[in-house]
């Protein structure tokens, strides 16, 4: 692969689809430069303005305006953040949105966007650091507890969803904690209760099992700060960073298993990905999230968001809004006839958007896989595109076609 | 044959209306895989998030279901009797209605060994039917590849393609109740030449290559009325739903492909929002409304037309409610078949309450012997081949 190619690749994976200035860059810094910056730590961006948490007060009427504010203000957060994605010529939102398809808790039953936009700073804060602390973190989040019914596990009657979940598919992976565990972890985190007005969680100490109980290979303590010694206790595993590693080459790798890499935060991991020979030979083998896709487009035809909500929802992925606690699908099954339809849908509203004044001469396929960054058109492209004279519609055909799909 | 629905099928597509001035419909159904007129259709329908079975065939008449369960058993008087001491939801008034006419099957207790509690797991090993070692193709996917790999054949309502309909050299297709229609300019000979494959490419290019020449072949086949957007805000929200149209659009789509006579065999619909881990009586029950008002109807519809629809969950419940009032993770659960040719009545041996696997049901009925079934009886096919060797098999014909 040429120096720029590999450079392009590694702007894609850990960006959201870099410009062609952001490519050129890029290339006059080296790969090696270009991925420390990608990675250097940034400030923590200024939140919306949400206004205040709405009042359901005590009547029917009153519950549906405040859900319908909620809806409003979950509506501002998302497109809030999406601009947040187009902006940044970093990795940074990048990972905030693999730690929201990770921890994947959806506004739909949280309804808060101010608890939303608090696991997400959560995600900022401590995502890129050592997972001790950003565990912690989350196991107190108010955005998660509430998804995984954390608040309803109580010293009477465990409930087992918040427990099994952050082993099985947040921090270990099945086959590193015993049912067992799960029910012992469940016990550790009874009592935890958030008020929404508050936006807060705190422990209840009636509704809390302090008795210290066998775990994983310790025992976590029944003090308020038991919580901390689960975190603890399951960072310590063997399991826990080589299943983040796992987690993370899904998502920035490839398909197929982890490259043996070491780290112990998503920061470094991330740099011994990127520099491990194996993700070089992974170009092109990921498909891209509809997230990934639409982002990518509006950065490279310098479009701002508004409106594009719709063809999220169409792709089956609203930020804010997973499907599952398992997060989004990965790989083909993106790839479906209905996406197909929306892309080239999409495809056609983003290009009426565009500026296409470097479409229009012979070098115009050229110049349009410089714009989109792909490496190449295959000759079943280059032949469908070549006679298309319409820069616009030649646009919309480049977004919807089967190498933009992928990265 | 109902000629007009066939042809509303069939217009609005540039090929086919162009073709039909020289070819006439009954060739146009040829071209676009018409099928053998006693060839059946299969509706599966996935209940995400693992439906509680135990409210939904509930044993109310053993003192351990009361027992397990204090304040969230149903009270014999609420319950719809299916005889045997056991009884429906009362969210289930129409499959009620179809059991007492001989066309409802309920399988008891049906799993697999060594159960998963995990979701996805448990959801992989269900769509792979693989429980030791869930692979990357899904049991409808290999059937589909056995059969030549027409997209058309097999197709899903959402979204994103369930791994149920992967197979190894072909996938189904999705279409989620949306109009098929090309947005302007995008001509069918364009889609099938951003369909060819090209040397060199990878395997995800070559599949979003792929799918463009999916998309010129399953066009010909459906185009439906836009539907309604599914405001996503208002309905049950738990961690594990699905990401479909609502379930009685989706068995609307199929009713009319079904009724259009259209190549499709398999269909895979699905409702979520089972993950009741909380406050779980009411919403498992408004749920098991929904289904039950979408599949009576459907059923009633299609009947005589050779559909039979399979309903089935990732799991159960846990037999003890928690003080949440809701259940947690279980095990195995009832299935519910219905249509042209399946024998009513109550199937399987219900699970023991008391002689629990860690609390959990043991099951009865391996899941593999219900798909050997439909695969058999209903797609004609070779059950073996599909499931790695299985060779157990259901009595449901009627």
């Amino acid at each position: 692969m040429t120096d720029r190619r590999l450079v392009m690749h590694l702007l894609r994976r850990l960006s959201f689809g870099p410009t062609a200035a952001e490519v050129d860059a890029a290339v006059r810094a080296g790969y090696d430069a270009t991925l420390e910056r990608l990675l250097a730590p940034v400030a923590l961006p200024e939140p919306p303005d949400l206004g205040p948490e709405p009042d359901p007060g005590g009547s029917r009427e009153g519950r549906q305006a405040a859900r319908k504010k909620q809806r409003e203000q979950v509506g501002v957060l998302g497109r809030w953040w999406l601009s947040r994605m187009v902006a940044d010529p970093t990795a940074a939102e990048k990972l905030t949105f693999f730690w929201h398809g990770h921890w994947a808790t959806s506004a739909q039953k949280v309804r808060s966007a101010r608890l939303m936009l608090a696991q997400q700073q959560t995600f900022r804060r401590y995502g890129t650091g050592p997972t001790g602390p950003f565990v912690r973190a989350m196991l107190r989040d108010p955005a998660l507890i509430l998804w995984l019914d954390g608040q309803k596990n109580t010293r009477k009657a465990p409930n087992e969803n918040l427990s099994r979940e952050v082993m099985e598919l947040f921090t270990l992976g099945v086959g590193a904690y015993t049912e067992d565990d799960v029910k012992a972890g469940a016990r550790v985190l009874t009592g935890w209760q958030v008020d929404r007005a508050a936006g807060t969680a705190r422990l209840v100490p009636r509704r809390h099992d302090d008795q210290a109980v066998a775990l994983l290979d310790g025992r976590a303590d029944g003090r308020a700060d038991g919580v901390d010694s689960y975190a603890d206790l399951i960072v310590r595993q063997s399991a826990h960073l080589p299943f983040l590693a796992g987690r993370l080459w899904a998502r920035y790798g490839g398909p197929g298993p982890a490259p043996a890499v070491t780290g112990r935060d998503a920061t470094s991991l991330l740099r011994a990905i990127c520099a491990a020979p194996e993700f070089a030979a992974a170009n092109g083998t990921l498909v891209k999230q509809p997230i990934e896709w639409l982002v990518g487009a509006l950065r490279q035809l310098r479009i701002e968001p508004d409106g594009t909500e719709p063809t999220l929802r169409a792709l089956g992925q609203i930020p804010l809004r997973p499907p599952s606690v398992g997060g989004w699908p990965e790989g083909a099954a993106w790839l479906t006839t209905s996406s197909t339809l929306t892309r080239l849908r999409a495809a056609q509203k983003l290009a009426a958007k565009a500026e296409i004044d470097d479409l229009t001469g012979p070098d115009r396929l050229e110049a349009l896989a410089n714009r989109l960054a792909i490496d190449t058109w295959t000759d079943r492209t280059h032949a469908t595109l070549t006679p298309i004279k319409d820069p616009r519609r030649l646009l919309a055909l480049a977004l919807a076609s089967p190498e933009y799909a992928i990265h | 044959m109902d000629t007009i629905t066939r042809r509303r099928f069939l217009v609005a597509s540039g090929v086919t209306a162009a073709a039909a001035g020289t070819l006439g419909l009954r060739e146009i159904l040829a071209t676009a895989g018409d099928r053998d007129p006693a060839a059946k259709t299969l509706v599966l329908v996935t209940l995400y998030g693992g439906n509680d079975g135990l409210n939904t065939v509930i044993p109310y008449e053993d003192p351990a279901y009361a027992a397990a369960r204090p304040d969230f058993a149903y009270r014999p008087e609420e319950l719809l009797d299916l005889g045997a001491g056991e009884a429906l939801n009362p969210g289930l008034p129409g499959l009620h209605k179809l059991f007492g006419e001989g066309r409802l099957a309920i399988i008891r207790g049906v799993g697999y060994p060594k159960p998963n509690r995990s979701h996805f797991q448990s959801m992989d090993i269900w769509q792979t039917a693989q429980p030791d070692r869930p692979g990357t193709t899904g049991w409808l996917g290999r059937w589909l590849d056995t059969v030549g790999g027409d997209p058309r054949l097999a197709i899903s309502s959402e979204p994103v393609l369930p791994p149920l309909l992967a197979g190894s050299t072909s996938a189904g297709a999705t279409v989620p109740g949306g109009e098929l229609k090309l947005p302007a300019g995008i001509t069918p000979d364009l889609l099938t030449k951003l369909g060819a494959s090209a040397a060199g490419e990878s395997p995800a290019q070559a599949r979003a290559a792929a799918c463009f020449a999916d998309l010129a072949r399953v066009r010909d086949l459906i185009t439906s009325a836009p539907l309604a957007e599914d405001d996503d805000a208002e309905a049950p929200a738990t961690a594990t739903g699905g990401a479909a149209p609502p379930l009685d659009q989706q068995l609307d789509l199929v009713a009319r492909c079904v009724e259009a006579n259209v190549a499709t065999r398999v269909y895979s619909v699905s409702l979520g929002g089972f993950d009741l881990h909380a406050d779980g009586k009411d919403a498992q029950k408004a749920l098991l409304a929904k289904l039950d008002k979408a599949l009576s109807a459907f059923a009633e519809r299609v009947t005589g037309r050779g559909v039979v629809v399979a309903v089935y969950s990732e799991f159960g419940r846990r037999v003890k409610a928690n003080a949440s009032d809701g259940t947690d993770h279980g095990t195995a659960s009832p299935m519910f078949l219905v249509g042209d040719g399946i024998k009513g009545g109550l199937h399987g041996e219900p699970p023991s309450l008391t002689d629990l696997d860690d609390g959990d049901l043991k099951f009865t009925t391996d899941f593999r012997d219900v798909y050997a079934t439909l695969l058999a009886d209903v797609l004609d096919s070779d059950p073996a081949r599909i499931l790695d060797g299985w060779s157990g098999r259901l009595e449901l014909s009627a």
